[in-house]
C-alpha cells in the first residue's frame, strides 16, 4: 500500500509517500502509524502528538480507529488550515 | 453544484458573474472571497498552500451537498486554489443561491466554517522572518462545532 505524507508530516519525514507492505495485524490506521513508528524513530518522534495526525483511506477522511484492510492508499497529515 | 481545486488563479468578478447568470432569476445570491491577508505590522511576501486533491474533491463535494440539504440551496459553488500566492490574491471563493437571502448566507456562512477545518489544504507563510505553517486555529474548530 502507499503512504503520503502532508505538510509539516511530510517536511519532518523528508518524504512525500512510500510504499509499505504491512504485517496483517496492522488493520486499523492507529495500527498503521503504531507499525511505522516501531521500525523508524525520526517517524515516531514525527508522530509524537498523535491527536494531531489525521488520516484518509483512498481519498476518504476517517478517524484512527477505521479500518486498513484491502486499502491502497492512505494518507497521513497534520490538521487542515484551508479557506 | 460545483467544486473546483486549481493551482490556477480565478477572476473573482467573472466566477460571480457566470454564476449569477446560471441563476435563472433566483431570487438571492452571496458570494464570498477570501484573500491572502498581509498584515502592515508583520506582512508575508508569500502563502503557500499545500494541497491533497482527490481528497479536497471528495470533502467539498460532501460539503456542499449538505449544504443544499440543510438549507435548501438552489446552487453552490466552491472555488479553492493552491500553490504559492502573493499577497491580495483570492484564495477560496464560494457562492450559493437560494430563493430568499437567509438561506444563502448561512448556506455560505457553513461551507467556509466546513472547508476551513475539513478540507485538505495547509497554510505555510513567508515573510521577511522565513516560512512557517499556519497553525489550526481554536477558533475554525469552534466556528464549525456551532453547526452541529
Amino acid at each position: 500500500m502507499k503512504v503520503l505524507y502532508f505538510a509539516w508530516l511530510r517536511e519532518r519525514l523528508n518524504r512525500g509517500e512510500e510504499e509499505v507492505s504491512p504485517p496483517a495485524e496492522v488493520a486499523t490506521v492507529a495500527d498503521l502509524i503504531d507499525w511505522l513508528a516501531s521500525r523508524d524513530e525520526a517517524f515516531a518522534h514525527a508522530v509524537e502528538k498523535r491527536a494531531l495526525i489525521k488520516a484518509a483511506v483512498d481519498a476518504r477522511l476517517v478517524k484512527p480507529e477505521a479500518s486498513i484492510i484491502g486499502a491502497k492508499t492512505v494518507a497521513l497529515f497534520p490538521p487542515m488550515t484551508g479557506g | 453544484m460545483s467544486v473546483r481545486v486549481s493551482t490556477d488563479s480565478f477572476d473573482p468578478g467573472a466566477e460571480t458573474n457566470a454564476f449569477l447568470a446560471a441563476g435563472n432569476g433566483a431570487g438571492a445570491a452571496v458570494t464570498f472571497t477570501g484573500v491572502v491577508r498581509s498584515k502592515p505590522d508583520d506582512p508575508i511576501t508569500a502563502l503557500t498552500l499545500e494541497c491533497y486533491p482527490e481528497l479536497a474533491i471528495n470533502q467539498l463535494t460532501a460539503i456542499v451537498e449538505q449544504a443544499n440539504a440543510r438549507f435548501g440551496l438552489l446552487a453552490a459553488t466552491v472555488i479553492h486554489r493552491y500553490g504559492r500566492l502573493g499577497p491580495g490574491e483570492p484564495i477560496v471563493q464560494v457562492m450559493t443561491l437560494s430563493p430568499h437571502r437567509d438561506a444563502a448566507f448561512k448556506g455560505a456562512e457553513f461551507l467556509m466554517d466546513y472547508l476551513k477545518t475539513d478540507a485538505p489544504f495547509w497554510k505555510q507563510e513567508t515573510g521577511p522572518n522565513g516560512t512557517h505553517w499556519v497553525e489550526a486555529k481554536e477558533a475554525d474548530d469552534a466556528a464549525k462545532a456551532r453547526w452541529e
